[in-house]
């Protein structure tokens, strides 16, 4: 079965030697840019709807930073957008623990899952491993349609009367499953598990055909041990979507079925003010946690290796070096794809989890930290003695290696289960998965879209902008996160509405106040890199060459603005792994040279 | 379409017969959570004790048949035998929908013996017998679906090679809804 049978599936009769350079030319304006099953255009579509999403979510923390940081002032331009959710121009509690919840959400699913993975996977798949398209075009034209449905779905949440799901992004019952026991469990919760349940099939559809084209549609000599690294991040990623989000998907049938038809799988023993005592019995909320942890900590690698690979080959790319221990790389990337599985009970340390079941899951948790710091290792030894072209992508390539180390030891600390008895739900817990989660891969995202935008859109972004936005963002980063550290030491909960009126979190008024300004600069300076974005896709300097950054991988060996098919003609055959760069005194030798007779063996 | 064209490495597995079997994975771990949490609820407080119905039991007869009849609709139609690929294809989407029958009048007979299933009454143990064979049938309602359509375009349409290789993705499919039934059906017995 060759790429052109999946490309020409419904055409029939067909012989797969022809030449594509000059066929999808008589396309409309609906197959091309809405119901387009080219991959380029399918990546680009979850790229800007992510994007959409990430202005959302951010502007959203913006609004809940200045609860935090100005509980005692009010603000009447907030009672101008939110309404009656913000009376006065003081947000009111239920708008903050809507605020919250949306943010977590729409960050973790929307715009690091889907705006992430979903846009580089189908970017570079196909394009790195030399396919014509992913295995089925069509489904991966539904798993962008399916997430668009989620994203409507989900927005239209933050208009019903009630407002958005309140209770966490990690929906745990009894809030999710009783309409009765807030006002966001209402129809916010509906849509909430409507829009998630679209996003699961998204997900779905997507992880099959990525993990298919993988495995199954290389070009002639790609073997797996010469893909580049971003693709082996990509395939342990979907590995991880299919095989834990149909889980998560179990757990939400069930609370569905608790919300909605009396049964009693995660609730029992429950009184509502003004209900009174309810019937249902027998069930225990913690299942539901161990159901959506099991996903729950696999989405957080799911987040995480797309941004790890992308920066494998960046810091190559940039550094003139190839990559430091490419095998140990694709090990640890197995490793940690493996252990996600198994240590999801970390995020129930204190729900009464039997001490002995905790050990065991300190140890495997900590084991996490073998494979990340072999990655860390080699991306620094990979630095060593580079050549390094500082590059708006390589900044960020390098500012995500900072952040996974800074946030990563923290993940040593709340990974045992004594000291998370005191750490359990503060914001040391706040400042680590946001460093080393949230802004690590945010920043594995810019780092991929400065470096492919060229292939993307024929044009280069504008650097001063992009050397702007990273500075600020790099530091405004640290900044808002560092002293959260402080603050979770010194116990203070995550998701209070005012801490204010604590005697023992006063103290932290003007850090609050600090976290909340920078917060809200940094924001800002995202909209240089949005205004760069757009402003380059049409008047952005020309890409003149095939191959900008003199790269190795495939990608680089298409036309500057590819067509649907990649490649006008045959595609290109690969004689060697991907990262020769400066061998044998060569700057840079592409995959689809064949192996000269005096070179050296090595690699 | 294992001749070797340069530039291309011959495929072993057609990549959308790969993706079902990738989407199979992803069907087992839904159903692997599920049982799960029906074994770590079934050792807490207050599980029902009761007797599967009777209904199932045949209904596990009605599938395995119609696995044998998926079988025989996918050699019918590698060998080009149109008309004993439409017989098979009929008889194994009649047993589809027996078995969904089955099943239903097996929810029947529980609620007949007062076991309730949902609502206020219910118990966890039938509410997961419930959920995770309602879960089931939707997924053999998926596959009689597919079997339905197959069916009109066999009376419609000419044969192609592509239509073979998805009526073996189907079969792959229905054979696999055959075994996570009888997978579910001896997790019941021996663990419910």
């Amino acid at each position: 079965m060759s790429n052109e049978a999946v490309l020409h599936a419904h055409s029939g009769a067909h012989d797969g030697h022809e030449d594509h350079s000059h066929e999808h030319h008589h396309q409309s304006f609906i197959s091309k840019y809405v119901f387009s099953q080219d991959h380029k255009m399918i990546a680009k579509q979850f790229l800007i709807t992510g994007m959409v999403w990430a202005v959302l979510g951010g502007f959203m923390s913006v609004l809940f930073r200045l609860q935090l940081g100005y509980p005692d002032s009010s603000f009447p331009w907030l009672e101008t957008i939110l309404g009656k959710w913000a009376k006065g121009g003081h947000i009111t509690p239920e708008a903050y623990y809507a605020l919250v919840t949306t943010h977590g959400t729409v960050l973790v699913f929307f715009v690091l899952t889907a705006g992430l993975s979903g846009t580089f996977a189908n970017f570079l798949i196909p394009l790195q491993i030399g396919a014509r398209d992913m295995a089925s075009p069509f489904m991966n034209m539904l798993s962008y349609w399916f997430f668009f449905a989620a994203s409507i779905v989900m927005l239209s949440s933050i208009f019903v009367e009630t407002g958005p799901f309140s209770g966490g992004w990690t929906a745990y019952p009894p809030l999710s499953a009783l309409g009765d026991a807030s006002p966001g469990s209402k129809s916010g919760m509906d849509l909430w598990i409507v829009s998630m349940a679209l996003f699961v099939v998204s997900s779905l559809l997507g992880g099959l055909n990525y993990i298919a084209t993988v495995l199954n549609m290389r070009t002639k000599g790609m073997s797996m041990t010469r893909l580049p690294l971003t693709i082996w991040a990509l395939f342990f990623t979907a590995v991880l979507g299919v095989l834990s989000f149909p889980v998560l998907l179990s757990g939400f049938i069930l609370l569905i079925f608790d919300r909605n038809f009396g049964t009693s799988f995660y609730l029992s023993d429950i009184f509502i003010n003004g209900v009174g005592a309810l019937p249902n019995e027998g069930g225990s909320a913690i299942l539901f946690q161990h159901l959506f942890w099991f996903l729950g900590h696999p989405e957080v690698y799911i987040i995480l290796l797309p941004a790890m690979g992308m920066v494998s080959e960046i810091l190559s790319v940039n550094s003139r070096k190839p990559i430091f221990g490419y095998m140990a790389m694709i090990g640890s990337l197995f490793a940690i794809a493996i252990l996600a599985f198994l240590v999801w009970a970390h995020h129930m340390f204190v729900t009464g989890l039997n001490p002995l079941l905790g050990s065991v899951f300190v140890l495997l948790t900590l084991l996490i930290a073998v494979p990340s710091a072999i990655k860390v290792f080699n991306w620094l030894t990979t630095l060593w003695r580079g050549n390094i072209r500082f590059t708006p992508g390589m900044l960020f390539a390098i500012g995500f290696v900072s952040l996974f180390i800074s946030g990563g030891l923290t993940g040593i600390w709340l990974g045992n289960s004594a000291l998370d008895i005191h750490l359990h739900d503060t914001y040391f817990v706040v400042a680590h998965f946001h460093i080393v989660m949230g802004v690590a891969s945010m920043f594995g995202m810019f780092a991929g879209i400065y470096h492919w935008f060229p292939k993307m859109y024929g044009r280069f972004l504008n650097n001063t902008l992009a050397y702007v936005h990273f500075w600020v963002t790099i530091a405004g980063a640290y900044m808002i996160f560092w002293p959260m550290h402080y603050e979770g030491l010194a116990g203070m909960p995550r998701r209070y509405y005012d801490y204010s009126i604590w005697e023992s979190f006063k103290q932290f008024q003007d850090l609050n106040q600090f976290i909340s300004l920078v917060a809200m600069i940094v924001f800002a300076v995202q909209f240089l890199f949005l205004f760069n974005f757009f402003y380059s896709i049409f008047r952005g300097r020309k890409v003149t060459t095939q191959n900008p950054w003199d790269a190795n991988t495939l990608e680089w060996t298409t036309p500057i603005n590819p067509g649907h098919g990649n490649w006008p003609g045959e595609i290109p055959e690969v004689h060697r792994w991907p990262y020769d760069y400066g061998k044998d005194g060569v700057d840079f030798i592409p995959q689809t040279t064949p192996v000269g007779a005096d070179e050296s063996v090595e690699h | 379409m294992t001749t070797t064209v340069p530039g291309r490495v011959p495929q072993k597995i057609h990549p959308h017969k790969f993706i079902m079997w990738v989407a199979i994975g992803g069907i087992v771990m839904m159903f692997a959570g599920l049982t799960s949490a029906y074994i770590v609820k079934k050792n807490q407080s207050s599980w029902l004790q009761f007797d599967l119905p009777i209904e199932f039991f045949y209904s596990t007869a009605v599938i395995v048949l119609s696995s044998i009849t998926m079988f025989l609709s996918v050699r019918a139609i590698r060998a080009g035998k149109m008309n004993q690929y439409k017989t098979m294809i009929t008889v194994t989407a009649v047993l589809g929908f027996a078995f969904l029958l089955l099943q239903y009048l097996g929810f029947k007979d529980l609620q007949a013996k007062n076991i309730a299933m949902v609502g206020a009454r219910s118990n966890s143990a039938a509410s997961f017998l419930f959920v995770i064979t309602f879960l089931h049938m939707i997924h053999v309602l998926g596959g009689v679906t597919a079997l339905i359509v197959f069916w009109v375009k066999a009376k419609s349409k000419k044969i192609t090679e592509n239509s073979v290789v998805s009526v073996e993705i189907l079969g792959t499919y229905w054979h696999f809804v055959d075994l996570l039934w009888i997978y579910l059906f001896l997790f019941y017995n021996w663990i419910g």
